[in-house]
């Protein structure tokens, strides 16, 4: 028998990304799986878990509204949020990518609220959509408009969180950006040379060379839609009556207010499984629309 | 990837009747819009600095001051004395550059296994690796709350700190990328002189990585200076409180009042953020752009 050698040559490479692989482990692998066998237990932190089979998933079906309620929110934001932020996103990568002055100047003022924020830009907006103190209804008030009471009425919270997640789209414009400027000129002039206008050029050469990152832009928000928090924790605490109840923050109060281990984490594997199904959907269907290029087809 | 906006797109076009009119119709949109625009992006931030340097009465008179004059500047001593916001800046900044250095770190080394071996199982690891940028935190928060909580580190820094120092997925792509563009034979020429592999690394691939490692730095240090989720899970005492944390507990004790001292304590909060992304503006969009396009 050839005697057992480890050649440090060949155990180098897993030295080398041991780091993630141990991480991956501990902290992801290993708590998906538990977060799956606590959802068929009962575990209120005291005592132990109690095994109760499918229970949690048939009262998060049958028996608990606010998951239906959290998920239409989750919907309702995306409709307002992906479509609104992606077009203006578009329209402004569009405008920049003219011969404008100052283009690295609008660039950074539009990329600064991507970077700061967090609770402070919460406290910020919170402020801003006041009823009667606020900065927007006292704006209004100067064309003699009477502003809702945004963040204190069940119909106008929402829009309001959507108004503020446009805030953050300075990533998007910076990405879109980046794509138009990848755009090989050549393409441009050949197709004027074949007579094509200006809305024939942006309909059959910019879009579909932008598809690449729309498409990248549209699943990052999509997943982000399903983990709204921070916002909708500082901003409406989910309210009113539940109008801005985000999916994390129906998670986060079955397992730190009520303090249900079990159930919240059958929440999350609900998100995962939804989470995975709207991925998977994406890259099928990106096949049929996105265009790579050198793609063979 | 060229960097500038200029493109000249008028060397073959025909130019139509009343170029010129198009031409300063087309501007003065352009401009208008985005002017316009940035009045969206900017106004919160300015009205929450002007507002932070009145006296609280002066805030919402009518009509609108629009200059804090005189500057009330007692506003920032008084917010910082308020709370121990000093604390809050410290444990957030011991998360923050700890997180950062050791993300980079094993990111880089991890990205560098990827990229510069040959491997069996290479290709199904490099996957999983991608895989868990799907994953949402929220799916793994439970049982990693439960882990910490079962070795007693509820209420320190560790849970903050710890699950970021073996690296993150977002940045191991990115640096993979940046280290498949490095020539083999600069590896191959260190080998004959010596160099092991650790070392081609250190004194190699990250010095000629640095825009790449400064991005995924960049990208760590802001999200952890933001982070709210983890704090407000793991921390329950004022001592060990991160700005993000502290700032939600002042809210909550002053809700509807003070709002002086709010935006006082909201400016502060953000300020290293938005030193940092001044003077890294390049880097920074740099990298938003690479991680959009080679996604």
């Amino acid at each position: 028998m050839r005697p057992l050698r480890v050649r440090w040559r060949d155990i180098e490479p897993y030295v080398f990304i041991s780091p993630f692989m141990i991480g991956l482990v501990v902290f992801i692998i290993g708590p998906t799986f538990a977060s799956l066998a606590l959802s068929f237990t009962r575990f209120e932190f005291v005592a132990t878990p109690e095994f109760i089979g499918f229970e949690n998933y048939a009262e998060m079906f049958a028996g608990d509204p606010k998951v239906w309620r959290s998920l239409w929110n989750t919907v309702y934001y995306m409709a307002g949020h992906i479509p609104l932020g992606m077009a203006m996103a578009f329209f402004v990568a569009l405008m920049l990518n003219q011969k404008v002055w100052g283009q690295a100047l609008f660039r950074t003022m539009y990329y600064l609220p991507s970077v700061t924020a967090s609770v402070a830009t919460a406290i910020v907006w919170s402020w801003v959509f006041n009823s009667r103190f606020g900065l927007l209804n006292n704006f209004l008030g100067l064309f003699g408009l009477e502003g809702p009471q945004w963040l204190a009425d069940t119909r106008f919270a929402m829009p309001a969180l959507i108004i503020i997640s446009l805030w953050g789209m300075g990533s998007t414009i910076v990405i879109f950006l980046a794509a138009l400027q990848g755009i090989p000129e050549s393409l441009y002039e050949s197709a004027s040379i074949d007579g094509a206008g200006r809305v024939r050029r942006l309909w059959h050469i910019t879009i579909p060379m932008m598809t690449p990152a729309i498409f990248f832009v549209l699943i990052i928000q999509i997943v982000g839609s399903f983990q709204v928090f921070t916002n909708a924790f500082i901003i409406t605490a989910g309210g009113p009556g539940d109008a801005t109840l985000f999916f994390v923050l129906h998670l986060y109060n079955k397992a730190f207010v009520a303090l249900r281990l079990g159930y919240a984490s059958a929440l999350a594997w609900l998100l995962f499984v939804i989470v995975l199904v709207f991925t998977i959907a994406q890259v099928l269907m990106a096949r049929r629309w996105v265009y790579y290029e050198g793609e063979i087809r | 990837m060229q960097d500038g906006p200029h493109r000249h797109q008028a060397s073959v076009r025909i130019r139509p009747k009343h170029y010129r009119l198009w031409l300063t119709i087309k501007y003065t949109v352009i401009y208008v819009v985005l002017i316009g625009g940035s009045a969206f992006f900017v106004i919160p931030f300015l009205w929450m600095v002007r507002s932070s340097l009145m006296r609280p009465q002066d805030i919402f008179s009518v009509p609108a001051i629009i200059f804090p004059w005189p500057t009330h500047w007692v506003n920032y001593p008084d917010f910082w004395n308020a709370l121990p916001f000093g604390r809050f800046f410290i444990n957030t900044a011991i998360v923050t550059f700890t997180v950062t250095a050791g993300l980079t770190f094993s990111s880089a080394l991890v990205a560098f296994g990827f990229a510069r071996f040959r491997f069996r199982g290479r290709g199904f690891l490099f996957v999983l690796v991608l895989a868990t940028m799907m994953l949402p935190k929220h799916v793994t928060l439970l049982p990693t709350f439960l882990l910490f909580r079962s070795i007693g580190w509820i209420d320190t820094l560790f849970p903050l700190i710890v699950p970021s120092l073996f690296g993150s997925a977002f940045s191991v792509f990115l640096l993979r990328q940046f280290f498949l563009t490095l020539p083999l034979e600069l590896d191959e020429a260190a080998r004959i002189d010596g160099a092991n592999s650790f070392r081609i690394f250190w004194q190699i691939a990250i010095p000629l990585s640095k825009p790449a490692v400064a991005t995924v730095a960049l990208f760590a240090f802001i999200a952890h200076w933001n982070e709210f989720l983890d704090p407000l899970i793991y921390l329950s005492s004022m001592e060990n409180f991160t700005v993000a944390l502290g700032l939600r507990f002042f809210v909550s004790q002053y809700s509807g009042t003070f709002w002086e001292l709010m935006m006082a304590a909201s400016t502060a909060a953000m300020l290293p953020i938005v030193i940092v992304f001044f003077f890294t503006q390049r880097t920074f969009i740099r990298g938003v752009a690479l991680t959009g396009i080679k996604g």
